[in-house]
């Protein structure tokens, strides 16, 4: 499990997150909505490390991530997977070696066990007959696939998924979210997704947190959502927007 | 971003990125191919360059030593100083200072994009997240490979100057081969070569940390990618150019 408590995070002055507290349960997607500029992607950064806060405590199984010693961290790092927005997958390499690459960097695997497992993770996530070609050449929802085999390869305890769907047509965007949620249930992960598609948040928000202003406005799943915004216009008004 | 700030911001990314690397044997195949794309890729180019410098700085020291004037109607300098001129600014500066020049272009310009483009497409924050200092990831082979390549392709560019020079006297009568290498041995000093690789060691590390840095800390999109090469291309001329000054002065200054 992941707590957030207290969490404040401004840039030149401007504070982006006003003391939040979240808390992201194990085995099920925890999903973090909002509109654009909300403090949502601050608020994923923060979780993951790339951004620091100025205050408030990030607590991983209890341990409290920010106070960390640099090697504890990248020990702790080693067991979060990420899907990027863009994906990011390294454009130099190929797909087989994209999901390689963190196997080689902190396994002590062989060759031949590597390929196995990259072969069973891009099985996972039903991309076959792509291992040799490069990202460039293969398609949006491939990509993704392929971010979300790297992400789990290392058999990691949490999943980040940032807009896993931006980008995507909605066929994609249905079969990536039921590929977050049966991986997330299947391996027992930690699973965040930011997103701002109601579609996701209908299909999978076992756990929903929406952020307002950088404010935690709202928490609580997709069957609560529907009675919750007759009581909150900007959840509302969120909800109305995106469809 | 004012100067200092900048100056600062390079000394936290030099010790970000001088760390043990995280795999050795990952580290090595990465060192081996910036090895090959700094040295093997940029050997044409300065063969070329150091050639030509070469007969051309011949041709012209030729020229303005031997060639009687009204003031001189006889000609009073000995041939073979134009060997000791070419050898000497071969060695001491050209060699050094203008291959490097010619690599800040080359190299400089090209580390600063790709790892620019990294940082836009967020590869450099899907390292840090997989929890790799990304900072010595990227820049330290490359750091590493241009301490070994760009003093190897200085030696080569000097010897290619003098060859420069040796072609040169096969096109003019005014000077000969003997002429030539006369001069060229008879200033020859080892010294000299130390002064040239220290300079080497030092324009390959403003060449690769510089870029390296630059690239790093690119935000935005494509057009800022660009901006930062040009940047760093700018930046490592003129600080080639300012130890360049300070290590003659240094190891040359009367």
């Amino acid at each position: 499990m992941i707590e957030v408590i207290g969490l404040n995070k401004s840039f030149n002055g401007r504070q982006i997150l006003f003391d939040i507290d979240a808390q992201f349960v194990t085995g099920k997607p925890n999903l973090v909505i909002g509109a654009s500029g909300s403090g949502k992607s601050v608020l994923f950064k923060c979780l993951v490390g790339l951004l620091i806060p100025e205050s408030g405590e990030i607590l991983y199984e209890n341990r409290d991530f920010l106070s960390m010693p640099y090697d504890d961290k990248l020990k702790l790092r080693k067991q979060i997977g990420m899907l990027f927005q863009n994906n990011a997958l390294f454009d130099s390499l190929t797909v087989e070696e994209n999901v390689e690459f963190p196997l080689k960097m902190f396994s002590n695997m062989s060759s031949q066990e590597r390929k196995h497992r990259v072969n069973e993770c891009l099985g996972m996530v039903n991309l076959v007959n792509a291992n040799q070609k490069f990202p460039a050449e293969i398609s949006g929802g491939m990509k993704k696939r392929v971010g979300i085999a790297r992400a789990i390869a290392l058999n990691g305890k949490y999943l980040f998924c940032d807009e896993p769907n931006s980008g995507l047509d909605p066929l994609t965007s249905r079969v990536i979210d039921d590929l977050i949620t049966q991986l997330t249930a299947d391996l027992h992960m930690t699973t965040v997704v930011n997103s701002h598609d109601m579609k996701t948040v209908k299909d999978i928000g076992e756990h929903i947190i929406f952020i307002y202003q950088g404010k935690k406005w709202w928490e609580g799943s997709k069957t609560e959502i529907e009675e919750a915004r007759l009581s909150n216009p900007e959840l509302d008004a969120f909800f109305r927007a995106s469809f | 971003m004012n100067f200092f700030t900048e100056i600062g911001q390079y000394f936290l990314f030099l010790r970000l990125t001088f760390r043990k690397p995280q795999k050795w044997s990952v580290f090595w195949r990465i060192l081996l191919l910036e090895m090959y794309q700094i040295g093997i890729g940029s050997l044409a180019v300065v063969a070329l360059i150091a050639t030509f410098m070469g007969a051309v700085t011949t041709i012209q020291t030729a020229n303005q030593l031997l060639t009687p004037s009204d003031m001189f109607p006889t000609q009073l300098i000995p041939k073979f100083v134009v060997g000791t001129v070419v050898s000497t600014s071969s060695i001491l500066e050209l060699a050094p200072t203008i291959t490097c020049l010619v690599l800040a272009g080359k190299i400089g310009a090209n580390i600063a994009s790709e790892i620019g483009n990294k940082k836009i497409s967020e590869q450099i924050d899907a390292y840090e997240v997989m929890g790799i200092n990304s900072a010595s990831f990227v820049a330290l082979p490359k750091i590493v490979a241009g301490l070994i390549m760009i003093p190897s392709l200085i030696i080569v560019a000097n010897f290619l100057l003098m060859y420069g020079g040796v072609l040169a006297t096969k096109f003019t009568s005014a000077l000969t081969y003997d002429d030539l290498i006369l001069g060229a041995r008879l200033v020859f000093h080892p010294e000299y070569v130390r002064i040239m690789l220290i300079k080497g060691f030092i324009f390959a590390f403003l060449i690769t940390s510089l870029s390296a840095f630059q690239g790093y800390y690119t935000e935005g999109g494509a057009l800022e990618v660009g901006e930062a090469g040009t940047r760093a291309v700018t930046r490592i001329c003129v600080f080639i150019l300012f130890f360049d000054l300070v290590i003659a002065q240094i190891f040359l200054g009367l």
